[in-house]
């Protein structure tokens, strides 16, 4: 244990008002702390500049799960425990179930949050994938209000947020998919635990015959977790038995930019990408024939 | 609590505990420095490991990723406390006759994993106990052993 305990200062909030008028009187000043699965990483390592926490515990409100007719509404604090075993969740968006599944494992899901995962803005997240092909969108609160924003826009560049240091991530919004095609994969060293080399998420739906939406969220192979607007746009439209496979693989290259780093390379990243995308359409196509 | 002591009240295997402590510090370093509960241990310090699991408040969590804070007020089970009057329980008795620990470093960790899962699930298959244990590392006995103490425990057995 390396990070400096006796000098931080924590302080925690009984209301949603409370902690962003914390925030707000010295914005930068306090680092807000959800489960505590990633900041406690750094922090005991010694690796984390913030001595001034915000913990979120007692903030209710945000563990809510509101589902309605047109989609459902997470706050920011809602586990992945929570995620996977929602019944609108399994049913409506499976690939949101799977990407709940290979985060950490048990003891991780129990403790990591949704909004955590997003704001901590690591491009190597499980979920942002499947919140990408989901057409998500999230709410930033402030003490002048709250504002939603696509979650595609979130992210601007590696671990930096268009969140404000006088803000918090408050819920996260999912729109109802129609009835489609959800698939989810994600390539790590080993099934649990690992992080990702390659996450793909993608939901496409078909209309007469051909695609008529089609969005794919990608993780670790860019400094944000991004949607492949390339290769959807090759996709969109096209008739589903004459899927350009090879057109979608060359166009998704063109989407992302992975590097090398300690758990992969950019080659090995491009590659699996490709085979990865190559796969969700071919059971895509599998999938939509079985149904007939 | 400006840099100071925070009063830490927790239930601890069934016993109300007080203990001052710094807001920041690791519920992991609270319990075997301050509650003098060393059966949890300290693997990897990153939540990979597994080692440092104890049951809070129902759920399984890491005990190097939880700030003392974020226990206040508390339920947690350790593996001090399974063991009632000097009577390992069942579970136990099934790691020590399906020969479930080598060292022995993981297995507190791997205990309160498999406590949490039987008691979210009490027949689990395989796959299942795979699962439930996936985020507790053994490095010495592979893990054949460890899923047949969980599946005699759950089969109300001590042998496989």
């Amino acid at each position: 244990m390396r990070g400096d305990v006796p000098e931080c200062t924590v302080q925690v909030p009984a209301t949603l008002r409370e902690a962003l008028e914390t925030l707000a009187r010295e914005p930068g000043r306090w680092r807000p702390l959800a489960g505590g699965t990633d900041l406690m990483v750094p922090f005991a390592a010694g690796r984390l500049a913030d001595s001034h926490f915000l913990s979120l515990q007692r903030l209710d409100a945000l563990r809510a799960i509101e589902p309605d007719d047109a989609g459902i509404t997470f706050g920011a604090l809602v586990t992945y425990t929570d995620l996977r075993r929602h019944p609108y969740v399994q049913r409506h968006l499976p690939n949101l179930v799977q990407s709940a599944k290979v985060t950490g494992a048990v003891a991780i899901q129990n403790r990591g949050t949704l909004g955590g995962n997003l704001v901590n803005g690591s491009p190597a997240a499980d979920s942002p994938p499947s919140l990408l092909a989901y057409g998500a969108q999230v709410e930033l609160t402030g003490l002048g209000g709250a504002r939603w924003v696509p979650y595609e826009a979130f992210h601007t560049g590696y671990k930096r947020t268009v969140l404000a240091p006088d803000e918090l991530l408050t819920r996260i919004r999912v729109p109802q998919p129609a009835a489609g095609f959800h698939f989810y994969r994600k390539v790590g060293t080993r099934a649990a635990q690992a992080v990702s080399k390659v996450c793909l998420a993608l939901y496409a739906q078909v209309e007469a015959g051909s695609v008529r939406e089609c969005r794919i969220g990608l993780g670790s192979v860019a400094p944000v977790p991004l949607r492949a607007r390339s290769a959807e746009a090759v996709l969109r439209g096209q008739p589903l038995d004459a899927l350009p496979l090879a057109g979608a693989r060359a166009a998704l290259m063109a989407d992302i930019s992975p590097i090398d780093d300690i758990r992969s390379t950019a080659r090995y990243r491009r590659m699996v990408a490709g085979n990865v995308l190559v796969q969700a359409l071919m059971e895509f196509v599998t999938s939509m024939n079985g149904c007939g | 609590m400006e840099g100071n002591r925070m009063q830490l009240d927790l239930t601890v295997n069934g016993q109300a505990r007080s203990v001052q402590v710094f807001p920041m510090a690791r519920l992991l370093d609270v319990l075997r420095e301050e509650l003098d509960l060393p059966g949890t241990k300290e693997g990897c310090g990153e939540g990979e490991c597994g080692a440092c699991s104890v049951i809070m408040d129902g759920s399984l969590v890491n005990s190097c990723l939880v700030p003392a804070v974020q226990a206040q007020g508390a339920e947690l089970l350790t593996i001090e406390g399974l063991a009632r009057n000097g009577e390992l329980s069942g579970l136990q008795r099934a790691f020590v006759a399906c020969n479930g620990a080598q060292c022995g470093f993981c297995t507190p960790g791997m205990v309160l994993a498999s406590e949490d899962l039987l008691r979210r699930c009490a027949q689990p298959s395989e796959p299942e106990i795979r699962e439930g244990l996936a985020g507790n590392i053994c490095r010495c006995t592979g893990y054949v052993k460890i899923v047949d103490a969980v599946q005699a425990a759950a089969a109300g057995r001590e042998r496989p």
